[in-house]
């Protein structure tokens, strides 16, 4: 079956792609860029980098842009599938929704109108084990942003063996979201199996957002060949 | 003794294998303690002598879109044969009511709602929030109140047979309600 996955370059949907690659025919990515930082569907603060990361698969991706008003920015998402249906002839979108039934039932009645498949490769799974798979799967992951109490000091770090001992003990304390699903932390995929090029940081500084999070802003990227047997999945 | 369980995929997908089967055999895992022992299989190669070690099995629901299995219902015969306990999930209710000569109406649900359930229903008591996402939901008819318990507010959410332990809900507990599922295990 021809697909298409919703990417944000986040760790949820690069290992929703690993998934889709192993079990459908992905012809391209879907992007949505969000103007609003508070946007409950799209928002995470280096999409801009998005393209750059497809590139780096060596995939095509679908960008749309949406002023992020709830609701309205559904209209923007079911655009850029109607494009990919009409460009990539999909047959069926991948997500890369955990436990969100806000978003998850919001994409399932556009593919539900459009007729075509929703697949949730992640859906349910346990959120420790999917930090120990992308780990496992040696993606190699950074925390680009952190909203929440208690994980403050985890912006910019890498997805490893530390950074799962420090979020079980942010999970036990604070009752903290292990996979950031709810807004706690986002992430950025530098590099995966399944990726020809891996994304190198040049330019980057944590700053302070309004809402007193913690953001690492990327300003300077470039992609770096990799060796034949760092290559293994695609 | 073992509870021996088996979880029945009717997914034509293998990509949906993820979404509606696994977090079943999660929930299953999970109970390790409990001595529970668990096989998966495909609907398409199941009949009645690979049913028979099972003292219970589920029956697992699928994508909106996939509606392969209601075009092969003869394929869960074995379902009226069985002597243990079955639950079936969303496909899996349709595909009981079907076999029991009961009818589906098309009728789309996707998301979250509020139902009261009852302490007869594999011991769920309250309003608890359940899961839909189905395109056909089960038609009320006095053919299927004569075999079935039905437990219905507007729709019909769940039923159970009058003389087997045959259990089924619209919704997915695999989402919300996983005790349910649980419960049917312990039974």
């Amino acid at each position: 079956m021809k697909t298409a996955v919703l990417f944000s370059g986040g760790k949820d949907s690069c290992l929703a792609l690993h998934y889709a690659l192993k079990y459908s025919d992905v012809k391209c990515l879907i992007s949505i860029v969000s103007k609003n930082p508070a946007s409950y569907m799209f928002h995470t603060p280096n999409i801009k980098l998005a393209g750059k990361q497809a590139e780096a698969i060596g995939m095509p991706i679908v960008i749309e842009r949406t002023k992020g008003e709830k609701e309205i920015e559904l209209k923007d998402l079911e655009r850029a599938i109607k494009k990919a249906i009409k460009i990539y002839r999909i047959e069926g979108i991948v997500t890369g929704a955990i436990e969100s039934i806000y978003q998850a039932s919001r994409i399932q009645r556009i593919c539900s109108k459009l007729g075509i498949e929703c697949f949730n490769p992640l859906w349910q799974r346990n959120q420790l084990e999917l930090l120990g798979e992308i780990i496992k799967l040696k993606f190699d992951v950074i925390i680009t942003g952190v909203f929440a109490e208690g994980i403050e000091n985890l912006a910019g770090k890498r997805i490893d063996g530390e950074f799962l001992e420090e979020i079980k003990k942010a999970h036990e304390k604070y009752k903290i979201n292990p996979a950031g699903e709810g807004g706690e932390f986002e992430s950025l995929v530098l590099d995966a199996p399944f990726f020809r090029k891996r994304l190198d940081i040049l330019k980057s500084r944590i700053k302070e957002d309004r809402q007193g999070g913690k953001v690492l802003e990327i300003t300077e990227t470039r992609l770096l060949k990799k060796e034949k047997n760092e290559k293994n999945e695609k | 003794m073992k509870n021996k369980l088996l979880i029945v995929s009717v997914c034509k997908e293998k990509l949906h294998y993820f979404e509606f089967v696994k977090p079943i055999e999660d929930i299953a895992r999970g109970m390790a303690e409990e001595d529970i022992y668990f096989e998966t299989r495909s609907y398409k190669n199941l009949g009645q002598e690979d049913v028979k070690k099972f003292d219970r099995i589920i029956i697992c629901g699928t994508s909106l879109k996939d509606c392969e299995y209601l075009n092969r219902i003869k394929k869960f015969s074995w379902i009226k044969r069985h002597g243990g306990k079955i639950l079936g999930i969303c496909a899996g209710m349709q595909v009981i009511c079907l076999l029991y000569g009961c009818k589906l109406e098309q009728k789309t649900d996707i998301g979250q709602r509020l139902i009261s359930a009852s302490k007869r229903f594999l011991g769920m008591e309250g309003w608890k929030e359940v899961y839909e996402l189905h395109n056909y939901s089960i038609k009320d008819t006095t053919s299927l109140r004569k075999l079935f318990e039905v437990f219905s507010q507007g729709s019909i959410d769940a039923i159970k047979h009058k003389k087997k332990e045959i259990y089924a809900v619209l919704f997915h507990p695999e989402v919300r309600q996983k005790d349910l599922i649980r419960n049917f295990i312990r039974i």
